[in-house]
C-alpha cells in the first residue's frame, strides 16, 4: 500500500491546468498541418493557419490557446494500491481556485439560473475511477463551450441500429454548423445508459487524434462517419472545403436489449488535454 | 489583403463582399451574452454606457491581463446566441459585428436593410487576437467580469466577411 498526499495531487493538477490551456495536443496539431496542406478552400485554409499560428505562438508565450479556458473536468484513475491521504476532491478543486487565478484564465463558470459568475471557475467535474497498481493517472480537459453547446444524445431503438447511429452523429455535425469551431473532433459514445452514454462520448475525446477503436468493426465506423462528416462541406470554421472533422472517435458499452443510447460530444480543434502519473 | 480602419464608412461597407479576407484596425467594443441583455435593457431606459452608432461590437470576452501585457488572450465567440439582439443594434446604429458562425435570417435581413456588415474571426484564436489589441479598457458593466463591456483598439485585426450588407453569406 502507497500513501500519497492529497497535496500532491493539487500540486500535480494546479500544474496540469497551466499545461493543458496553453498547448494543443501535437496530434491534433499534426491533423491540422495534413488538413492546411490539402485543403483547397482558400478561406478555410486561411482559417486554418491563422489556428496553427496561434497554437505556436500561445506556447512559446504560455497564452491560453483560446480564451475560453473551459469547464475543468477531470479524470483520475487511481490504483487500488494506493491510499490518499487528505481531501481528493478538494485538492483538486484548490488546484482549480488557484490555477485558473495564478495563470490568468477566464472564469467561465456561473449558476445556471441568476448567471452569477463563481469567480475562480470552480467547480469542476471529477471522474474517479479506480484500476490496478500503486500510481495515480490524472487527465485534465479544459472543455470550451462552443463545442459542448453542439453535443447531443439520442435515445434510440435497437431497429434503428448502425445506420441510425450514423444518421445521428453526421445530422448533430451538420445541425452544428459553423458554431463548434470547426475543424472538429467527434467524441461518440455507444451503448450504456441515459448517464453513462455522455461519459463514454467524453472519454473517447481523449484519445490521440486519429486512433482508431481496437475492435475492427468499430473503427470502419469510425471512418465511415468521418468520411460523411468531410462530405457535408461544412470546413474549417464553416467557411467550407473539406476539413469539417479531423476524426470521430467511438466507445462503446454494453446497453439494455430494449435500448441504443448514443451520445456525440463534440470537441473543437483546440485539442486541451494534459496528463501525469504520480507514482 | 485588405487593410482597412474602422469605423467603416458606407461606401467601404459596400465595397466589401462575402468571402474576402480583411485585417482591421480601429475601435471595438467586446460584448457577448449578459451584455447583450443589459444593452437592450439600457436602450429602454435610456441609460446607454457606449455610443452605438458606426460602433464595431465584437462578440468575445477576454482572459484576465497577465502583467506585462495589454490584454489576455481574446478570440470570438458564437454569434448565433447573440442573434436576438443584433437587429435591436444594428436599428441603434451599429454597423459593423465581429464573431464566429452563421446568423439568423433577422439578423441578416437588418444587415442588409441598414447596410451593416459582419466579419468572421477565427474561433479558437484567442492568443493571436489577444497580440492585436493595442489597447483595453473596461467601461461597462464590471461586475460581470470577462462578460463586461471592453473598449479595445486592434490592429490587423485578421477576419473574413461573412455576411455582406447584400446578405450574401460565406456560410452554405
Amino acid at each position: 500500500m502507497k500513501i500519497l498526499s492529497s497535496k500532491k495531487i493539487q500540486d500535480a493538477c494546479y500544474a496540469l491546468i497551466e499545461q493543458a490551456c496553453t498547448s494543443i495536443a501535437p496530434s491534433c496539431i499534426n491533423a491540422m498541418q495534413k488538413a492546411s496542406a490539402t485543403e483547397e478552400n482558400s478561406s478555410a485554409k486561411f482559417a486554418l493557419d491563422i489556428l496553427l499560428q496561434n497554437a505556436e505562438l500561445a506556447q512559446k508565450e504560455k497564452l491560453p490557446i483560446c480564451q475560453d479556458t473551459g469547464f475543468a473536468i477531470f479524470f483520475v484513475n487511481i490504483g487500488r494500491d494506493v491510499y490518499i491521504q487528505g481531501n481528493l476532491e478538494e485538492a483538486i478543486q484548490n488546484a482549480v481556485r488557484q490555477g485558473y487565478n495564478d495563470f490568468y484564465l477566464r472564469k467561465s463558470v456561473c449558476d445556471p439560473l441568476t448567471r452569477v459568475n463563481t469567480t475562480d471557475n470552480t467547480p469542476a467535474n471529477i471522474h474517479i475511477e479506480f484500476t490496478a497498481g500503486d500510481s495515480v493517472e490524472i487527465l485534465f480537459m479544459p472543455k470550451g463551450f462552443g463545442s459542448e453547446n453542439m453535443s447531443k444524445l439520442f435515445m434510440l431503438t435497437p431497429a434503428q441500429g448502425i445506420d441510425g447511429i450514423l444518421n445521428a452523429i453526421v445530422q448533430t455535425v451538420q445541425d452544428a454548423g459553423s458554431n463548434p469551431c470547426p475543424p472538429i473532433i467527434v467524441g461518440v459514445g455507444i451503448g450504456g445508459t441515459f448517464d453513462s452514454a455522455p461519459l463514454l462520448a467524453k472519454k473517447a475525446l481523449l484519445r490521440e487524434v486519429g486512433n482508431h477503436h481496437a475492435r475492427e468493426d468499430i473503427k470502419q465506423l469510425e471512418i465511415e462517419a468521418l468520411a460523411r462528416i468531410n462530405a457535408l462541406q461544412i470546413g474549417a470554421q464553416g467557411f467550407g472545403g473539406s476539413t469539417t472533422a479531423l476524426a470521430v472517435h467511438m466507445e462503446v458499452a454494453p446497453t439494455h436489449i430494449a435500448g441504443l443510447p448514443v451520445a456525440i460530444n463534440i470537441q473543437c480543434h483546440c485539442m486541451r488535454i494534459a496528463k501525469t502519473v504520480i507514482d | 489583403m485588405q487593410e482597412l480602419q474602422l469605423p467603416l464608412s458606407l461606401e467601404q461597407i459596400q465595397s466589401l463582399k462575402a468571402g474576402q479576407a480583411v485585417y482591421l484596425t480601429g475601435t471595438i467594443f467586446t460584448a457577448r451574452d449578459c451584455a447583450h441583455k443589459r444593452l437592450i435593457e439600457s436602450i429602454k431606459t435610456n441609460t446607454l454606457p457606449i455610443t452605438l452608432k458606426e460602433a464595431a461590437i465584437y462578440y468575445a470576452g477576454p482572459c484576465p491581463t497577465p502583467p506585462n501585457r495589454v490584454s489576455g488572450s481574446c478570440g470570438p465567440t458564437t454569434s448565433m446566441r447573440m442573434d436576438s439582439f443584433t437587429p435591436t443594434l444594428i436599428e441603434q446604429g451599429v454597423r459593423v459585428l465581429i464573431g464566429k458562425g452563421e446568423r439568423s435570417q433577422a439578423v441578416i435581413d437588418a444587415i442588409k436593410k441598414y447596410n451593416a456588415i459582419y466579419f468572421a474571426a477565427i474561433g479558437g484564436a484567442g492568443a493571436l487576437y489577444g497580440e492585436c489589441i493595442q489597447s483595453n479598457e473596461l467601461i461597462a458593466y464590471p461586475d460581470l467580469l470577462s462578460e463586461g463591456i471592453y473598449k479595445l483598439q486592434v490592429k490587423n485585426f485578421p477576419c473574413i466577411v461573412a455576411v455582406d450588407c447584400k446578405g450574401n453569406t460565406i456560410y452554405r
